[in-house]
Formats: C-alpha cells, structure tokens, sequence
C-alpha cells in the first residue's frame, strides 16, 4: 500500500515538473533537465548494486551505451517502432549482459568485479567500433521527428517526459527494494557476504539479481540518447564522464537509502549544466572529480549523513 | 608464405618488447594491487603524468627523456607518499576501503585526466631523442630503437625493485606486510609506515613507466584509460604482486597484441587485453603464475 501511495505522489512530483517546464517555454529547459532525468536514472540504477549490495560498478557507459546502439540498430531495422518499445528492448539486452557479467565474475571479491566492468566497458567499445552496421568510429546519424508523437509539443519534449516516467519508475523501484527482504539481503551482503552466506542468503542468486536490474535500467535511460543528441559514436557514447558522474552522484548524495542517489544527481546534474553553459564542459569534469574525492574523503555517509545524526 | 613468416617473426619481436614496456607501466599496481591490497586504479593516470614531465624536460629543456625522468623520481616517490597518507587517514584506519577507496582512485583519475587536458590540451604530444627514429636489422627481424630501449630500461626499472625486494630490510618488510600486517606489528615494524614507502615506490616507477611511454608511442592524456585493462589484466594474470609472474605475463599479452594488430588490424587490440582479463578472472581467478 505504501508502495503505491509513493508512486502517485511521484507521479505528481513528476506531472508538476512537467507543468513548470512548460511555463517557463524554453526549448532548453528541456535539454538541460532531460540530462538531470537521465543522471537520476543512472544513479538510481548505480545505487541498486553498488550501495545497496556493495559491488562497485565502473562500467555504467557500456550499459547505457549498449542501450543506445540497440536503439540505434531498431532505428535502422523496424523504424516504426515507439521509442519506450525500444526503451524495453535495450533494457532487456543491456540487463542480460549484466547477468552474464555477473556470473562471471561476482564468485570472486569485490575488487574484481570491479575491475571487470571496466574491462567489460573497453571490449563493448572495440566491438561497436568494429561493428560498420552501426557507423563504426564514424559514428550513426538519426534524425529526430519534428514532433511528440502523444501530446502537442516538441519532440524533446516527448524525451523529456518519456525520461520523467523512467526516473520515477527506477526510483521506486529502489525504494521498493529497499524495504523488501530483497533489500534487506542485499544489506546483508554488503556488511559480510561470508556471514551473510552462512545464515542462508542465496548471496550469489541475489547478486546476480541486483546486476541484472542495475544494467537494465542503465541500458533504458541509455535507449532515448540516440534521439537526443542525433549523432551518436563509440567515443561519445562509452564516455567515462558517464561512468564518474553516477559514482559520484550516489556517494555525494549518500549511498544508503533510495534519496541520496536523487539528492546527488539533482544537485551534481544542475551543476554541471550550469558550469558548462557559464564556464567551460572540462573545468565541470573536474569541478565533478573534486567533490567526488572531497566527499569520500570528507563525509563518508554523503549528504543524507548531515540529516541522519 | 615467406612474407607472412617475416611477418610472424617481427610480430613476435615487437611483442616481446612491447611486453617487457608493458610490465615497467604493470610493475607499480604489481606493488600496489599485488602487495598492499590497494586498488589503485589511478596509476595509468600517475603514468601518464610522468610521460607529461618527461615531455616537458624534453621539449623546454632539452633534456633526455629517460634520464630527466630517474632524476624526477623522488618527486613522484613523495607524491606517491602524499597519496598513501590521504589514503591511509581516511580509509584503512576507519576500515573503510573497499567502495570509498576506489572512488577516492577513481576520483584521482578522473582529476589528473582532466587537469592535463585544461593544461597541454588533447593534442598528441611526443619526444625527441637519438634513439626515436632508427632501427637495427638482424636478417628479416627489425629491432627499432624506440622499442628496444624502453624495454631494457623497464627490465632494469623490475630488476632493480626486485633486488630491492629481495636484499634489503625494507624491501623485505614490505613483502612481508604484503603477507601479514599483524605479524609485522609483532615485529615492532610499523605497517603503515611500510606501506607508505612501498606505494611511493609504485608511484615513482610511473615516472620512468611514463617516460618510455612517450618514447614508444605520442601521448595524449585520455590514453590512460587504454591501459587500465591492460594493466589489471597483466597483473592478475602474473599472479599478484609476484615480479617475475609480471613480466611473463606482460610478455604474454605485448605478443598476443602485436598479433591481434598485425593480422585483424590496430582496432582490435584494445579488445585483447580485456578479453583476456575476463577469462581469467572467470576460469583462474589466482592468475596463469599465482599461488593463491
């Protein structure tokens, strides 16, 4: 029941932002805030394995850039399709790729894990370079619909308010999980996996389930991005800002809970947009390097931590 | 046919010295990974900070590349130092390592990166010396300088740590901190002050790392992450921590990619080393050369 009464008062919270940005009628509320709405996502996801079980994934940019290029693929293939069918399919794959990766590799400690998905990031990458069908190095064109398909309005609007539902769907999820006996035995894992074995936590069964939900969710918030930006290549697409900034946004936010990964994406997300636009994109890289070293250094519970003392 | 065997043949000697560079960049997380159990995933970064002042002492001053970066070693040694001490005060005392700890590294990549970009920007830069540009012949086999000299440097960098490892009081007390920290408290040695040296040392092989770096190859500094995989690869593969298992395993995959680049082309090396991280985490986790 609380479950449900949570995701109507997110979805007013979502509906309301919405109305706001249509007040304010500038285009660029919409770019900036879709790329909030995709950190969001991204954190959210982020925070699913790595604070809840404590599996720290590096390879955030293979599985939103898997995502895409599955977009980009179903573009070419069956035009017809609606972008949140397509949202779904990248999901899918993008989820299916974690599990395997995780059975891989979650048998072994933490930091190999670890190391793997970096690795994992660097072999997609060489495969969609290779790959022509997709634009290899030279990257894909795809041309975005003047117009939303659901509503009067821009087509980035439509992205934004598709980005909207994502965020608030993948945020309750987490905070679903987060009060269930899943969420309780991904805790488990996190303070002692050994202990948490011997009392009978199916400690690699739910492993596997958090990386699957955590890759797919990063491959949905990946699958609008080709329509966003219109051109999209490996070297873009696989960035390692993507990879930092979802680290970043959870630990600065706080890692224990559903809101610190909110929190952080809210706050780091409107940053950076501002600093690009007044500053310059690199000196907004490092402005987010800086706060993530501050805050692991600094404040270990991140900014939920200031309000739980 | 003959072509092809030439061409074999010069696959393999470039490998081999590809790998012997491969192993100096690999030797400081052998160190650091293998020994204290810090997953520094920054050192690509620290590397390629050292081909930076390698590239500066070269270009402004005129300076050998090689010889400028052994005379940087103790600022890289107390930057190393300086690293660890952060390090050690706001994780391993709170017994807090494993997620922070590897932000922290994470975080510290990511600032070097973007600290080079803002300063040299993203153009390749490289050095000049006398060795650069020519080769020796021997029958079909060409030995390029630019390839043969950063691999004896590199050997002579391992061969120096190991007999540094081996033969002083330091160097055993850090093998054996590697082993068992609580033992070494017994001992009445101080386990934090062992590791700080170590690391140091693991930070200054990044200033000769990055020097034969810019020799073999022009640098610019997004290559860092290029030889992230390669080096976790090389180093779980040798066996974590262990010189020797190092270098065999640098040679392994130097060959492997000069193969991969010779005969499906230069855009699928990267995919090697990684590729075979993958496998060996999932079937021989302990590394080809490991005891654990």
């Amino acid at each position: 029941m609380v479950n449900v009464r949570f995701l109507l008062l997110a979805l007013v919270a979502a509906a309301l932002t919405f109305a706001v940005a249509r007040l304010i009628d500038n285009a660029y509320v919409f770019f900036a805030g879709y790329v909030v709405l995709q950190y969001i996502v991204l954190a959210t996801a982020w925070n699913i394995l790595g604070g809840y079980t404590g599996y720290v994934n590096f390879g955030t940019a293979a599985f939103f850039a898997l995502g895409a290029y599955t977009t980009v693929v179903l573009h070419k293939t069956v035009p017809v399709l609606p972008l949140p069918a397509m949202m779904l399919v990248g999901g899918l794959i993008s989820g299916v790729i974690g599990l395997g990766m995780g059975y891989l590799t979650l048998r072994l400690r933490g930091t190999f894990f670890s190391i793997a998905t970096l690795a994992m990031a660097v072999v997609a990458q060489t495969l969609i370079t290779n790959w022509n069908f997709v634009g290899g190095s030279r990257g894909a064109y795809i041309i975005r619909p003047a117009e939303s398909p659901i509503f009067p309005g821009d087509y980035i609007q439509y992205l934004f308010v598709v980005m909207l539902l994502l965020s608030v769907i993948s945020v309750a999820i987490a905070r679903a999980i987060q009060h269930s006996r899943l969420g309780y035995g991904f805790s488990a894992i996190r303070d002692d996996e050994l202990a948490a074995e011997a009392s009978g936590v199916p400690t690699l069964r739910l492993k596997l389930i958090a990386t699957a939900l955590s890759g797919g969710l990063m491959g949905m918030a990946g699958a609008p991005l080709p329509y966003y930006v219109t051109y999209l290549d490996p070297a873009s697409g696989f960035s390692l800002s993507y990879a930092v900034n979802t680290i970043a946004m959870p630990l600065i936010g706080g890692t224990a809970t559903w809101l610190g990964p909110v929190i952080g994406a809210v706050l780091l997300g409107t940053l950076q947009q501002v600093a690009t636009v007044t500053i310059s994109s690199a000196l907004s890289l490092l402005l987010v390097g800086l706060l993530l070293v501050g805050f692991v250094i600094a404040a270990p519970k991140g900014i939920m931590g200031w309000f739980a003392r | 046919m003959d072509l092809s065997f030439d061409l074999l043949g010069n696959a393999l000697v470039s490998g081999v010295l590809l790998g012997g560079f491969y192993a100096a960049v690999t030797i400081g997380v052998s160190i650091s990974f293998g020994m204290l159990d810090i997953v520094n995933i920054a050192h690509p970064a620290f590397v390629i900070l050292g081909s930076y002042t390698a590239y500066i002492a070269n270009s402004v001053f005129g300076f050998d590349p090689i010889l400028s970066s052994i005379v940087l070693l103790p600022a890289f040694y107390l930057l190393g130092v300086a690293i660890y001490h952060v390090y050690d005060v706001s994780f391993e005392r709170r017994g807090d390592a494993s997620i922070r700890g590897l932000a922290f590294f994470f975080g510290l990549l990511f600032i070097t990166e973007v600290t080079l970009v803002l300063v040299f920007g993203v153009d390749y830069r490289l050095v000049d010396a006398p060795y650069v540009g020519p080769s020796l012949h021997i029958g079909v086999i060409d030995l390029p300088l630019r390839l043969l000299v950063p691999c004896l440097v590199s050997l002579a960098l391992i061969g120096a740590l190991q007999l540094f490892m081996s033969y002083t009081f330091i160097g055993r007390a850090v093998q054996a901190v590697a082993q068992d920290p609580m033992a070494l408290r017994l001992m009445a040695a101080d386990p934090s002050r062992i590791k700080r040296i170590a690391f140091g040392l693991s930070i200054a092989s990044a200033s000769i790392a990055g020097a034969v770096l810019i020799i073999i190859q022009p640098v610019e500094p997004s290559i860092a992450r290029d030889y992230i995989g390669r080096i976790f690869a090389i180093c779980v593969m040798g066996g974590l921590g262990s010189f020797g298992g190092t270098v065999l395993a640098a040679m392994i995959l130097g060959i492997m990619e000069s193969l991969t680049s010779t005969f499906y082309g230069p855009s699928w090396s990267p995919a090697v080393a990684f590729g075979f991280l993958l496998i060996t985490l999932a079937v021989r986790p302990a590394g080809l050369f490991g005891r654990r």
